[in-house]
């Protein structure tokens, strides 16, 4: 080998090395984002964006526990979240690299200080309520013109359910949702992490179980857009994009969201940088453009989920910040409540128990 | 002499570091226990101190798997749909195999080529299009619908229906072209000398043609048989919540639970099941290879 094609095989190498250090791998949830702002974060940064999506917090966590996944900035739900800063799974932010800082909102920042104290580790990306989608033509046709669309005897009471079977219901396929989804419709504490008021769950879903078609945590949305379906228990902004979407096709088909009257989980899905980030510095780069107001209202503009960002609220769009279902008013708020993590034993318990409930095994 | 050597050498590297060495860390897994930490078990790897790293090992996990009968439901749920799922393609592909087989001489490259194709579009694309295929508002539904012959749609996605009709596509190509090759392979003249011999034709078809191509229907059915045993795309994306294989639990162990050591001990007792099919065929295969002597 001469010296010149050595040296030329040493400037490519830093070439690479340098192209491979500007990075920033980003692992989001899926239909999560306003797929203009990647190309915005880039123009603006210099920096290449790699964008991965997955679709429950299981996926994520069991890439972040083995370890070297290679991403540099992830979005896990609060509760996953603080196992995983238990284990080590997370870096502490460097604030100083996050002016943008400033325009989070106190209200939201002091509900995820019990998850992440002192918010060292994560910012709030979104956050939103989990209730029941209905195809509101069809349920009406199936219950009749008072058919309980904010109330959880819709997918609960027996009565109802064998009524709407044919049309299709579909559940998340969370038991960190579904459970206590149904604990708040018997009157019991949801948070609860008793395993004896747990498994009163079980005959609550046993009743219901043969009128429910599926449980996926994100197929509902164009089940429920195409008309597929008549009923999802899912996610507030994923089931307002359902509705967008079957608004698009033009084909009559309208979808309606509620949290329901019993009470509805409030959740938020926090950004944070993994421990072994590639490269921490672009990662804060992203955080940060994500926190800058207008960047975080197109967001909310585009996915229908609230946002942790006090500031960016003079640029949503009316139908944003005006929907109760998504910015909820006072009295909604009230009723909203949080879980905390399970301990092993008791995941154990509750994903058996969900287990059994699905399959029947 | 050192050639071959070598030439052993190769295979046995092959099996050691693709099949040994991972099988290796996968039972070690499956005795530690859980932690919260990364990775999400104790002991890890680490080999300082052996003797206390063995005192920590135990069979807790196995113990474990016997006593939720969720685990053995499973397993036997598992073999019942890979058993029908590799009857049903030896069903369809026998026939298919044999058409070809029978097919002129110019025919049979493109015959061939046509039960490849599928393989150029990704499995999972394929799979996604039979979602659109048999869902509620689906083609198929809408063709039943439109040609008068149901007046509800039928439910066919997220039943176990679709799971048997999912492995039996993917799958059939697998089942198709060993039997086609062997079948290619056969003596027309042996069929002629069944028929001057007295033999009706579907006499000379059970009596030579069936008892000459075994060797592709049982490479065939264990090609089909093993990965459906396994099969976790399929059962999530076309079954039901009721569709209960193995693969799935072992997913749930892996990501619901957390706890690797469990969803390695379903891994192993997989592989045991497997083996034992795996080790059937080796000995035919012997035996083949010895009769052919």
């Amino acid at each position: 080998m001469t010296l010149k094609s050595l040296a030329m095989t040493a400037v490519l190498a830093l070439v690479c090395g340098a192209a491979h250090a500007e990075q920033v791998r980003v692992y989001n949830w899926s239909d999560y984002i306003d797929e203009d702002l990647l190309a915005k974060f880039e123009q603006e940064t210099g920096l290449k964006l790699i964008y991965d999506v997955f679709d429950g917090n299981e996926i994520l966590e069991t890439k972040l526990l083995a370890g070297g996944s290679g991403y540099d900035v992830v979005v896990p739900s609060s509760t996953f979240m603080q196992r995983q800063i238990a284990a080590g799974a997370f870096q502490k932010l460097d604030k100083d690299q996050l002016p943008n800082i400033e325009h989070m909102w106190d209200l939201i920042e002091e509900r995820t200080q019990q998850y992440d104290p002192g918010n060292a580790y994560s910012v709030n990306y979104m956050w939103g309520t989990t209730g029941i989608g209905v195809n509101i033509d069809k349920v009406r046709q199936a219950l009749g013109e008072d058919a309980p669309i904010d109330s959880l005897d819709l997918v609960f009471k027996p009565e109802n359910m064998e009524k709407l079977a044919n049309c299709g219901v579909h559940f998340l396929d969370a038991p960190d949702e579904t459970v206590p989804l149904a604990l708040a419709w018997l009157g019991e504490d949801p948070a609860s992490q008793d395993p004896e008021v747990i498994a009163k769950i079980e005959d609550v879903y046993a009743a219901v179980r043969p009128y429910i078609q599926k449980f996926h945590s994100s197929e509902y949305i164009n089940a429920l857009a195409n008309g597929n379906i008549c009923v999802a228990i899912g996610w507030s902004g994923d089931i307002l994009q359902a509705r967008d979407r079957a608004e698009e096709a033009g084909k009559g088909i309208e979808i309606i969201y509620n949290a329901p009257k019993e009470g509805a989980q409030m959740w938020f899905d926090q950004m944070a940088i993994p421990a072994d980030a590639p490269n921490p510095q672009g990662a804060h780069a992203f955080l940060n453009f994500m926190m800058d107001p207008e960047n975080a209202a197109a967001t909310s503009n585009y996915v229908y989920y609230a946002n942790g960002n006090k500031a960016s609220q003079e640029y949503l769009n009316e139908d944003v910040i005006g929907d109760t279902a998504i910015y909820p008013d006072a009295a909604t708020l009230a009723n909203l409540y949080t879980t905390a993590p399970l301990d092993d034993k008791t995941q154990r318990f509750v994903t058996r128990l969900w287990t059994k409930i699905k399959s029947g095994t | 002499m050192m050639r071959r050597a070598v030439l052993i050498a190769v295979p046995y590297f092959w099996l050691m570091a693709l099949f040994l060495v991972p099988f290796i860390i996968v039972f070690k897994v499956s005795l530690s226990d859980t932690a919260l930490a990364i990775p999400p078990y104790v002991p890890t790897l680490e080999w300082r101190d052996f003797r206390t790293f063995l005192s920590q090992l135990d069979f807790e996990n196995y113990i474990w798997l016997t006593q939720d009968d969720l685990y053995w439901k499973a397993y036997l749920s598992s073999l019942k749909i890979a058993f029908l799922s590799t009857l049903m393609t030896l069903a369809i592909g026998y026939p298919v195999a044999y058409a070809m087989a029978c097919c002129p001489e110019k025919w049979r490259s493109t015959l061939m080529m046509l039960v490849i194709l599928p393989f150029w579009t990704s499995f999972l694309i394929r799979v996604y299009a039979w979602m659109g295929i048999l869902s509620n508002e689906g083609f198929l539904n809408q063709f039943l619908l439109w040609a008068g012959i149901i007046s509800t749609p039928l439910t066919i996605l997220n039943t176990n229906t679709a799971v048997y009709i999912g492995i039996v596509y993917t799958y059939l190509p697998f089942m198709i072209l060993p039997i086609y090759a062997t079948l290619d392979r056969m003596d027309a003249s042996l069929l002629e000398a069944a028929e001057d011999l007295g033999c009706s034709r579907i006499g000379a078809f059970w009596l030579v043609t069936v008892p000459l191509s075994r060797n592709g229907i049982i490479a065939g059915c264990f090609l089909v048989f093993i990965p459906a045993l396994g099969e976790f795309v399929i059962p999530s994306l076309l079954g039901g919540s009721r569709t209960l294989m193995i693969g799935k639990v072992l997913w749930e162990e892996f990501f619901n639970n957390r706890d690797w050591p469990v969803a390695s001990a379903v891994a192993v007792v997989l592989l045991l099941i497997l083996i034992i099919p795996i080790m059937l065929f080796q000995r035919n295969q012997q035996n083949q290879a010895e009769a052919g002597r």
